[in-house]
């Protein structure tokens, strides 16, 4: 079996294991479970300019807002909702390809600070442009009839199919021209440059990318919850904990955003929890502890090594010394 | 008569006051190797790099195969067939040997596929006699060895033109020795060598034209041997005081340098 049907099968079961919630479980678990879909979604887009790239964007939350509220304007002006998702990914990915252009010229720290300005940026727009957006004040929308567990399981399946539209690009990226050379951009971009990328084309498509299907995670977000306003929508601990939870699988590699999500969702699960008052503070914690210990993710760790280092001092320092030398 | 490749007319490129190249006029005939020569700070490098389009030419024009390349970006000279390596090696330092071959192979030589790009790249490490490390990564290889591995990606890209930016500096004598062969084999498959170098060593046994640049300008151009014996070229390399006593203590070889 090669790497990528064994990441293939294992993405199968994990869906398949959320897609099954709604048999067993209560509607706070598939709750948990849609909203763990939606963030593989937009963990998978940020890989393509955050992992294969190496571009840390924090401008997640302005993608998921546009597609919040482009779906929810377009199904106001009477759209079926199918159609306001379509129009919600189109827009985003048009937004994010013309500001890439500009915006992709920025490297390293000036890059993050850029990307994390075009989300507040947005929300003040959004926020201030009254007539349109409602503002403050927020927007509703059409609520889906057949009560809370019909409506609960169409949003578990809408997601889950967006996080597999997501995953399906991502292995074609990964295995194409257009992977290796976004890798290679990662690594050197002069040296990219220099071997014939054309980089700037290649960045602007991975922005591109990892807008499209925030966009429609967005949008769906909107339909599903019947109302968004600025905040919530445009909310920067999204911007954050988006990278994190890529950083956490492994960035750059097909799975590591899909196990990074649920690492850390059910983890923030247990500390919301338990710790009430604490669990920003955990996330602070969890940052930092992957910054030092955790550079490549958990998919990067050799667990062959780690479990023969705590076995080999859980038995203390008599093993070397049985080593013939 | 062969033709010629690569045309440089009157380039000139300035930062801010600093005039780095200096109105140089060169060309290149197909399949020649030629020496670019100068003390430190000369502008070779900057020249090298107007050519390649990392630095675009203040004024002045460049054609290659009867193209003008000017304003190009460096990716459009790679797959124009412009390769270059660095007097700072630039590997892919996570990827393998192989995957840094192939990244040529694929863009530079413009191969449809990343498994046809692998192909490829295998028989340039053959070539390089790296095929014993395709699996390494680029960073566990020593210098001698990144700078081969800058040889086999340049030549993965199937270039007509090869600029070396000193790719012997800091290499010990056999590893240049080693190069050297190398670069010779290169030619004979009729690829244009520019290589650009401070060990007289390296430019005396390939070179069939040195041109020398000093303080962004050409100040001489021929055969090797003639080069070392020319007056402006020693005052360049060892300052006016030194280049008079070297004539005076030797007025034969003063004699023939004034001709």
């Amino acid at each position: 079996m090669t790497a990528t049907q064994r990441n293939c099968l294992i993405f199968a079961l994990w869906v398949m294991a959320l897609a099954a919630t709604p048999l067993w479980a209560s509607n706070y678990i598939v709750r948990l479970a849609i909203t763990i879909a939606m963030y593989t979604s937009l963990t998978l887009s940020w890989n393509f300019i955050g992992g294969f790239t190496g571009y840390p964007s924090f401008s997640t939350a302005a993608f998921f807002g546009l597609g919040c509220y482009a779906g929810a304007l377009s199904q106001r002006a009477g759209m079926p909702m199918p159609l306001a998702w379509a129009i919600a990914t189109l827009f985003v990915g048009a937004f994010a390809a013309a500001l890439g252009a500009i915006i992709l010229r920025l490297r390293g720290h000036y890059f993050a600070i850029g990307s994390i300005g075009i989300v507040e940026v947005v929300r003040l727009i959004v926020s201030s442009w009254g007539s349109l957006t409602g503002g403050g004040d927020g927007l509703n929308l059409p609520l889906l009839g057949g009560g809370p567990n019909a409506v609960a399981r169409i949003f578990l399946g809408v997601m889950l199919a967006i996080m597999v539209v997501t995953f399906i690009v991502t292995v074609i990226v990964d295995r194409s021209r257009l992977g290796f050379g976004l890798r290679c951009i990662e690594q050197n971009e002069d040296a990219a440059d220099m071997v014939g990328i054309n980089t700037v084309r290649y960045k602007v498509t991975a922005y591109t990318l990892s807008a499209l299907l925030c966009g429609t995670v967005g949008a769906a977000y909107a339909s599903w919850t019947g109302y968004i306003d600025p905040n919530d929508s445009f909310s920067i601990i999204m911007t954050i904990k988006v990278p994190v939870m890529c950083m956490l699988g492994g960035p750059g590699s097909v799975l590591g955003p899909v196990v990074g999500t649920a690492a850390f969702m059910l983890l923030e699960e247990v500390f919301w929890a338990n710790f009430l008052d604490y669990n920003r503070a955990i996330l602070g914690a969890v940052i930092v502890v992957l910054i030092f210990f955790l550079p490549g993710g958990l998919l990067a760790l050799s667990y062959r090594d780690l479990v023969a280092r705590l076995a080999g001092t859980s038995r203390g320092k008599k093993v070397p010394k049985k080593v013939p030398t | 008569m062969s033709s010629t490749i690569l045309v440089v007319e009157q380039v000139s490129r300035r930062f801010g006051g600093i005039v780095a190249v200096d109105d140089v006029t060169l060309a290149l005939k197909q399949g020649e190797i030629v020496a670019l020569i100068g003390p430190n700070g000369a502008g070779k490098t900057t020249l090298v790099n107007t050519i390649t389009g990392v630095l675009h030419a203040s004024s002045g024009r460049i054609r290659f195969q009867d193209v003008d390349v000017t304003a190009q970006r460096p990716f459009e000279a790679a797959r124009r067939g412009i390769a270059r390596t660095f007097q700072v090696v630039q590997p892919f330092p996570r990827m393998t040997v192989l995957q840094n071959v192939a990244a040529g192979a694929l863009f530079g030589g413009k191969l449809a596929s990343v498994a046809e790009a692998t192909e490829a790249a295998r028989e340039q490490l053959e070539f390089t006699g790296l095929s014993a490390f395709a699996d390494r990564p680029a960073s566990a290889l020593t210098l001698a060895g990144r700078k081969r591995l800058e040889l086999a990606k340049s030549m993965a890209m199937q270039p007509k033109l090869l600029l070396l930016d000193e790719v012997n500096a800091g290499l010990n004598a056999s590893e240049i020795d080693g190069a050297l062969r190398l670069i010779r084999q290169i030619a004979e498959r009729g690829v244009t060598i520019l290589v650009i170098e401070h060990l007289m060593k390296v430019v005396l046994s390939l070179a069939e034209r040195v041109l020398v640049l000093h303080h962004g300008e050409l100040i001489a151009e021929g055969s090797a041997n003639d080069i070392v014996r020319d007056q402006r070229v020693i005052e360049a390399y060892l300052g006016e005081k030194f280049a008079r006593r070297a004539s005076a203590a030797n007025p034969k070889f003063a004699q023939r340098t004034q001709q």
